[in-house]
């Protein structure tokens, strides 16, 4: 959706006020998941498998039935008939089967029956009662093992038509694309670098746990208010495993303490509906941690082979690449997302990649910033670096010769339009970081990465008061600061001060339909949404401003908030301010406002380069991050505060997932570190200060040349943080987490 | 659940003696509190030791030792500046258990009872001989801290006894004591390993020394041959090599979600080094 009218010059884009939501959340006025109450209330708790795999032979609920305290119990019965379908095409079946368990317990912390009590502690007390006699199955929790010919079968009939035959069971999806000739390519290659990579599974980590209040009546009719990235979706989901009606269910999204895509579907929200039919009392659940952890969605592990050829100027002549991710015991890992980013930085003659979606004992992965991009670029990046090395060449000079541009065919297939890599290599060559001495120990890694971005259905709704105070609605959750960008959006097209537009998230019944805040969409879909709105809403005031003077609508501009005569053919007539306009729009045609409704599809797609410095000690294998920086193309950036936040959140959590996070299984497949003490998630300590540089190459796709930030923060991260502990600790590791007992254990191996 | 505030030791040893199932002590709580609501362990009774008289003093006594209140608070210690002068290692220790809000709770005698082996202060008072007296329905007693800790969360106290007080012997000339941990992250973790190192020299020569390591066996160890390895010596490489190389022989470690056997074996030796050297730099009466 290109625009022709697109601006270049601002007056409130680019600044930085303070953030509308700040006081709230300060104050702790700000109401999150696990803040709503309602009268006559009760608590729900979730009994889950302690196993990971188990057939279900009974569950005796019985004696949870018969105490006082208890109002509800509900099994997989209580849910809606959802039919069965192979892949993704299932997905309310997969959400339905995660969110409950039917025949089996699929993984360990895995739902299978819950309770709505009169307190908090009586439900998690009664879970005690219900008697579940399991049937223990052989478990996988390994990609690499999930695949193998004697794996035990999670489910039959999940793969969908993509996978060859003769693969076992749980590969349920693959892809494969590319273009060339790899082959020919690799024969013209100087040096081919073939080499092996693992990711273990990450989890988004956000603050606040899933949290939400619901209530389902005998009609049909219901409201949930819940903690989610997106409400719509959540509405259409809950309708759809409950068998009720969508319009019947008004869901209320909370202020969200993070989400990264992890609250991108629902898990305890459709319990807590389904509880509520059954005891006819609103209730109302709260994940502890540990439920996060088992429970929700981590994201996949990975297994990567590569081969990349190259020439001795730098050219890569050739670059292919296997990926497998496991997403838990479900299909839905982004194999086909990881095998589509891994090369798209470059521009290749001869480029193949193939990606599985496998199956394990796990819980279902859910989105996390750009999912599956990172652990391809570790792989890619890591093989690239080798490459530098080998054959002494400079690691950014490398990417810059190999660099997509504007008509570059993406390894993934279409041509890209006005991108922005060259720009973020070229800042990063001129950076002050990249030509700092090191010090003795340690080490400088580069990554580049990429991210898609989206668009997505989008709706927003503008209205003007009579004082000239503007409320901006939007049905897109705020997750990193939209709500500012939004008003800063619509500031600048009606011309009224930011602080003048209120904006609030919208509930289901305000507005049409609104996709998740996910694919780094919203300051582009929703903030495109917002600008047409704004400008729909100015069409009107201009209408008004010409009916008082008596001459045609498009006779009259809008120009720094007020209606003007177009030109002086036009005829010579003072300028009226919005609030003129508003103070008398009831007595001229009534309420003004403005609306924006429809799929915008030009997102734009963005690049990263990051530099990492860091330290290793020889003699524990502790890496130390020294210095960081982040260079990416924002498009267009509205709030730079919020740039920068985005750029620096998505390098903290990659330093996480690079050297220490994890998702640890025991020999009985159960998740031995559910607890943010062992699952290790940075300390503020553990950060060096993140610096940011800001590429603005417009996106041709919003009018402001906004393209997403969320997501590629994350993308370069694992790799240029691989790279740089390489060199420090003079042995490649291609395993992550790095942590100090596997660098140590590296160490050793490499004498 | 049964909640009790007794006044004196006598009257929460009496408590926990007619007590039936499961007993135990508050202090600061960040270990029972945590352990009660993660459903770890409920207790059916429960005795707060806080309102007993005198609980929270750190006492600087006229032999030059200390007496510190089982419910006195890491951040009192370190707000301490004497005691901290005497005994960093066992101040920095302490300090180093859970984040600033834990510090306003937790409490030497609390990561001690709690069993264990990976509690930070513990190494740090084994290597300077700190002792507790013990309260039981049979009176009082004065046992070495290394011999509370029997297993992981296990202590030799029996049915009736609790620790009614901590004592840190006089710092006297010449000493240093230092505690290094590992962890992968900066703060608020586990110790993967631990160290604590507390020597006295005469010159440059090390006389005394007990030597500590923490969360590479099932308890805490006093290791005798670590401290063979350095007493004689002036911290020559040669010593400290012996020093890290006795220290990886004592490790008796598991294999973990927070370490591996090997690398606790390896990791033991190179924190008894780093922890000797600021050990013997503070008894040279140096910064470190």
């Amino acid at each position: 959706m290109a625009l022709d009218d697109r601006k270049s010059e601002f007056t409130f884009v680019g600044t930085r006020p303070n953030r509308p939501d700040g006081l709230d959340k300060v104050t702790g006025r700000a109401k999150f998941g696990a803040d709503m109450s309602a009268p006559g209330m009760l608590h729900g708790a979730i009994l889950r498998s302690p196993h990971a795999h188990a057939r279900i032979v009974k569950i005796d609920t019985s004696k949870a039935e018969a105490h006082k305290d208890v109002k509800a119990v509900v099994t997989r019965a209580d849910f809606a008939d959802v039919p069965f379908k192979p892949g993704l095409e299932g997905e309310f079946w997969n959400v339905l089967e995660n969110v409950m368990a039917g025949e089996k317990a699929l993984y360990d912390g895995h739902a299978v029956a819950a309770i709505a009590a009169t307190s908090a502690l009586a439900a998690r007390d009664a879970l005690k009662l219900i008697k579940v006699k399991y049937e223990v199955l052989p478990h996988v929790t390994d990609v690499d093992k999930a695949m193998a010919s004697d794996a035990p079968v999670i489910r039959e009939g999940a793969a969908d038509y993509s996978v060859p035959e003769g693969m076992h069971p749980n590969v349920v999806r693959y892809h494969e694309s590319g273009h060339g000739d790899v082959e020919a390519g690799f024969a013209e290659a100087d040096l081919i670098i073939e080499d092996s990579f693992v990711t273990e599974a990450t989890h988004q980590g956000y603050i606040e746990p899933h949290a939400c209040l619901g209530m389902l009546g005998n009609d049909g009719k219901g409201e949930l208010w819940c903690t989610t990235q997106g409400h719509w979706i959540a509405q259409k989901t809950c309708a759809a495993l409950l068998g009720i009606e969508t319009s019947q269910l008004r869901v209320t999204a909370s202020e969200i303490g993070g989400g990264f895509g992890g609250k991108t579907t629902v898990f305890i929200e459709p319990v807590a509906l389904a509880l509520s039919r059954k005891a006819n009392r609103p209730v109302k659940v709260v994940m502890t941690r540990s439920e996060v952890f088992r429970a929700t969605g981590p994201t996949s592990s990975a297994s990567m082979d590569i081969k990349i050829g190259m020439k001795k100027d730098g050219t890569i002549s050739a670059a292919q690449g296997v990926f497998r991710l496991q997403g838990g015991a479900f299909p839905g890992a982004p194999g086909d997302m990881t095998a589509m980013c891994a090369f798209a930085p470059y521009n290749l003659t001869n480029v193949k990649q193939v990606g599985y979606d496998v199956m394990a004992n796990r819980p279902k992965q859910a989105a996390y910033r750009a999912p599956g991009a990172p652990m391809g670029a570790f792989a890619v990046e890591s093989v690239i670096d080798e490459l530098c090395k080998k054959l002494e060449l400079d690691p950014v000079d490398v990417r810059l010769k190999n660099a997509a541009y504007e008509g570059t065919k993406a390894s993934y297939g279409p041509r890209y339009e006005r991108i922005g890599l060259v720009e973020t290599l070229e800042a990063a060559k001129a950076h002050p970081h990249y030509s700092a001495p090191l010090k003795p120990g340690q080490g400088r890694g580069i990554s580049c990465g990429f991210w898609f971005n989206h668009g997505g259905e989008t709706s927003v709704s503008l209205s003007l008061s009579e004082d000239g105070s503007a409320q901006l609605m939007v049905g897109t959750p705020d997750i990193g600061g939209s709500r500012a960008s939004m008003a800063l959006m619509a500031a600048e097209v009606l011309g009224i001060p930011y602080e003048n537009i209120r904006v609030t998230i919208a509930d289901t019944a305000t507005l049409g339909y609104n996709d998740v805040s996910h694919g780094s969409r919203v300051t582009y879909a929703s903030g495109l949404a917002t600008i047409k709105a704004a400008k729909h809403a100015v069409e009107k005031l201009c209408e008004r401003a010409a009916a008082s003077w008596g001459i045609p609508t498009d006779a009259v501009k809008w120009e720094n908030g007020c209606a003007v005569p177009s030109g002086p053919n036009a005829g010579d007539f003072d300028p009226r301010p919005l609030a003129d306009i508003t103070a008398h729009m009831g007595s001229t045609g009534g309420p003004i406002s403005g609306h924006f409704e429809a799929t915008p599809e030009g997102a734009g797609v963005s690049f990263g380069t990051h530099i990492v410095d860091a330290e290793v000690d020889p003699e524990t294998g502790k890496t130390a991050i020294t210095r960081y920086t982040v260079i990416q193309d924002a498009g267009k950036a509205i709030h730079p505060t919020y740039v920068e936040g985005q750029y620096q959140g998505g390098a903290a959590q990659g330093i996480g997932w690079a050297l220490n996070e994890e998702y640890i299984y025991g020999e009985d497949g159960r998740l031995q570190n559910s607890i943010f003490l062992d699952y290790r998630i940075p300390v503020a300590s553990d950060l060096p200060m993140i610096d940011t540089v800001i590429v603005e190459v417009p996106n041709p796709g919003h009018p402001f040349g906004v393209r997403g930030v969320g997501e590629t923060g994350i993308v370069p991260p694992l790799a240029a943080i691989a790279n740089a502990v390489s060199h420090a600790a003079g042995v490649r590791m291609r395993q992550l987490p790095m942590s100090p007992p596997r660098i140590l254990a590296a160490l050793k191996d490499n004498g | 659940m049964d909640y009790h505030s007794p006044a004196s030791f006598a009257e929460a040893s009496a408590l926990a003696a007619n007590a039936t199932g499961i007993t135990r002590f508050l202090a600061g709580g960040t270990d029972v509190l945590v352990q009660l609501r993660s459903e770890l362990v409920t207790p059916d009774t429960l005795i707060d030791i806080k309102k007993i008289d005198g609980v929270s003093d750190i006492i600087s006594n006229a032999d030059g030792s200390w007496t510190i209140g089982v419910a006195a608070t890491g951040a009192e210690m370190s707000e301490h500046s004497e005691l901290g002068r005497d005994w960093p290692g066992v101040v920095e220790a302490m300090d180093l258990i859970g984040s600033t809000q834990v510090q306003g709770r937790a409490t030497l005698t609390g990561n001690l009872c709690n069993g264990s082996p990976a509690a930070d202060s513990v190494p740090a008072m084994v290597a300077a001989g700190v002792t507790v007296t013990v309260t039981g329905p049979s009176g009082d007693r004065e046992v070495a801290v290394e011999e509370i800790p029997t297993g992981p969360g296990k202590t030799s106290l029996s049915k009736g006894e609790l620790v009614s007080a901590v004592h840190i012997p006089a710092r006297g000339e010449d000493g240093g004591d230092a505690y290094l941990r590992f962890i992968p992250r900066t703060e608020m973790d586990i110790a993967v390993v631990g160290v604590g190192v507390n020597l006295r020299l005469d010159g440059d020569t090390v006389a005394e020394a007990r030597v500590s390591l923490g969360a590479v066996a099932p308890t805490v160890l006093l290791v005798e041959d670590c401290a063979k390895a350095i007493i004689g010596s002036t911290l020559d490489d040669a010593a400290l090599d012996a020093l890290a190389a006795a220290a990886s022989a004592a490790c008796n470690p598991i294999d973990d979600k927070r370490g591996t056997i090997a690398f606790r074996t390896e990791v033991a030796g190179v924190l008894a080094k780093r922890a000797a050297k600021i050990a013997y730099a503070r008894a040279k009466g140096e910064q470190a």
